[in-house]
């Protein structure tokens, strides 16, 4: 596998243009500390661009030592994703059991789905099985207070944080006809147009940016930056398809729905932080507030890109 | 071995409870201190323990409770690794020494401590009384600062009467140093020391 990954020629161009971009922003935002002096909001930038390094390094780590490194990554991912969720969540003493399973049971073993890729169990574990486990354990401990509520919102932090986080690495399980062993790439597809689309989004929106689109939910949100960002990460993700099994349309396609879906899970997931008072699900990582706030997006993109690709695209 | 048994304990409380570590009036130096705190879990003096910077662990001796940490793993934990100072929740002879005279002890020269003026795990809402110890403590020693710590949201982590920690963001405050005033009565001071910690609820 990690001999596959380097004698792969176009996955290192992809690489390659992750490290020219992260250059050019290190260089830009270095330069514009020069410049303007010491200021809040390109400290921000700063520190963002560092995590970005540090988070691509992850990445490609994870990537070049084959399907495992991938998994392992989104494990972690969710479940430090899935803390942060509970960690806001009200939740009694009597579902201290049932947290216990969702953490050190149920979240590994859907990985461990993913890992051996048993596709049939890996779709149906955390909507069929957890879903009803959950609110057994959570009755038989014996706090009836709220209880629809509570289990409501356990299996809506394990669907959103483990369950669709994990249909990422899954995208390494498809069998795409012409295409075996170059799915790391599909995985790189959806993070590079997912990432892209929310920075794009950012910079329209500081450029542009005037209507805003929810400014209850999301005061940064602005119809303008959303059409800029789409259309400009949903291009670039065209001009990508050479890397993917799609021809140029289709990678057009698939882009547009991964930022689309990308959006309406920052918009949502600012909802619900909105809602519990907070302006950061966490400060794991410097200048991205928590893993949740990096991921909310991929929350939602990952799963719609599995299946459309999975649909469309696997005999 | 300490070393490494230490940083793998450091490193599961942060991966089980870690979060944010805030220093309110309060910078972390050599100086001999006594941290008292709210107590919730078990693992509460473990989670200010990670909060402190690595020089200072080494000086920084938890109080545990002797039944709960003398057997097993636990009791290589509690004097391995935290060099814990263990007393008896309850004073079972007049023979045995003053629980006093063994945190004096275990404070030394150079030592700080951490303690849990309740005395009892509360339910993570409810700050309960505070024994008289502290007041005794900062008595005695004028010269050791008084730091108050709130721990927030560890009860989750470990409720009382759970075995299996579930993770959690817990946050751990540290407040500026306070000592016993001149003549001031035990009351006085214990209300005192308690609104220190309910005020580092607030952030």
């Amino acid at each position: 596998m990690v001999m596959n990954f380097l004698h792969d020629r176009q996955t290192l161009y992809l690489f390659g243009g992750v490290l020219a971009v992260l250059v050019v922003a290190t260089i830009v935002g270095q330069l514009l500390r020069w410049r303007i002096g010491p200021n809040d909001v390109i400290a921000n930038l700063n520190a963002r661009i560092r995590a970005w390094w540090i988070m691509s390094a992850v990445f490609a780590v994870s990537l070049a030592t084959g399907g495992i490194g991938s998994v392992i990554l989104f494990a972690i991912l969710s479940f430090f994703a899935l803390r942060e969720f509970v960690t806001l969540t009200p939740t009694r003493p009597a579902d201290h059991a049932a947290l216990f399973w969702v953490f050190f049971v149920i979240t590994p073993l859907q990985y461990y789905l993913v890992a051996t890729k048993w596709y049939g169990l890996f779709a149906v574990l955390i909507p069929v099985h957890a879903f009803l486990f959950n609110p057994s354990r959570i009755v038989i401990a014996g706090d009836p207070a709220s209880c629809l509520e509570r289990s409501a919102k356990i299996q809506w932090g394990l669907m959103v944080c483990v369950y669709a986080v994990s249909h990422a690495p899954a995208l390494l399980m498809l069998n795409i006809p012409g295409f075996e062993g170059k799915n790391a790439r599909l995985l790189f597809f959806l993070v590079v147009i997912v990432q892209l689309s929310d920075v794009l989004q950012y910079v329209w929106g500081k450029l542009l940016g005037r209507h805003k689109i929810a400014p209850v939910i999301s005061p940064s949100k602005t119809w303008e930056g959303f059409v800029g960002g789409v259309l400009t990460a949903t291009a670039l993700g065209g001009a990508l398809w050479w890397a993917t099994p799609f021809n140029p349309w289709q990678a057009t396609g698939m882009a547009f729905a991964i930022t689309m879906m990308g959006f309406a899970g920052g918009l949502t997931m600012s909802a619900i932080k909105r809602d519990r008072g907070v302006k950061d699900w966490g400060a794991t990582i410097e200048g991205h507030g928590g893993v949740l706030d990096r991921i909310d997006s991929i929350c939602f993109a990952a799963p719609i890109f599995f299946h459309m690709t999975r649909y469309f695209f696997t005999p | 071995m300490k070393r490494v048994v230490a940083s793998g304990v450091v490193g599961l409380a942060r991966v089980l409870a870690g979060g944010n570590v805030r220093r309110i009036g309060f910078t972390p130096d050599e100086r001999q201190r006594i941290y008292f705190a709210n107590h919730t879990s078990h693992l509460d003096f473990v989670i200010v323990w990670s909060a402190l910077p690595k020089r200072l662990r080494v000086l920084t001796r938890p109080v545990a409770a002797r039944d709960y940490w003398a057997n097993g793993v636990r009791r290589y934990l509690a004097l391995n690794v935290f060099n814990a100072v263990l007393v008896d929740r309850v004073r079972s002879e007049a023979t045995t020494p003053n629980p006093l005279d063994i945190l004096l002890d275990g404070l030394g020269e150079r030592h700080s401590l951490i303690i849990f003026p309740e005395g009892t795990r509360g339910d993570g809402t409810h700050l309960g009384a505070f024994k008289s110890g502290l007041y005794r403590l900062g008595q005695a020693r004028p010269d050791v600062e008084l730091v108050p710590v709130y721990i927030d949201n560890l009860n989750r982590v470990l409720p009382k009467g759970e075995f299996a920690p579930v993770p959690m963001i817990a946050s751990v405050s540290f407040g500026a140093p306070m000592h016993v005033g001149d003549g001031e009565e035990k009351a006085d001071f214990l209300d005192r020391a308690r609104n220190a910690i309910l005020e580092l609820r607030q952030w």
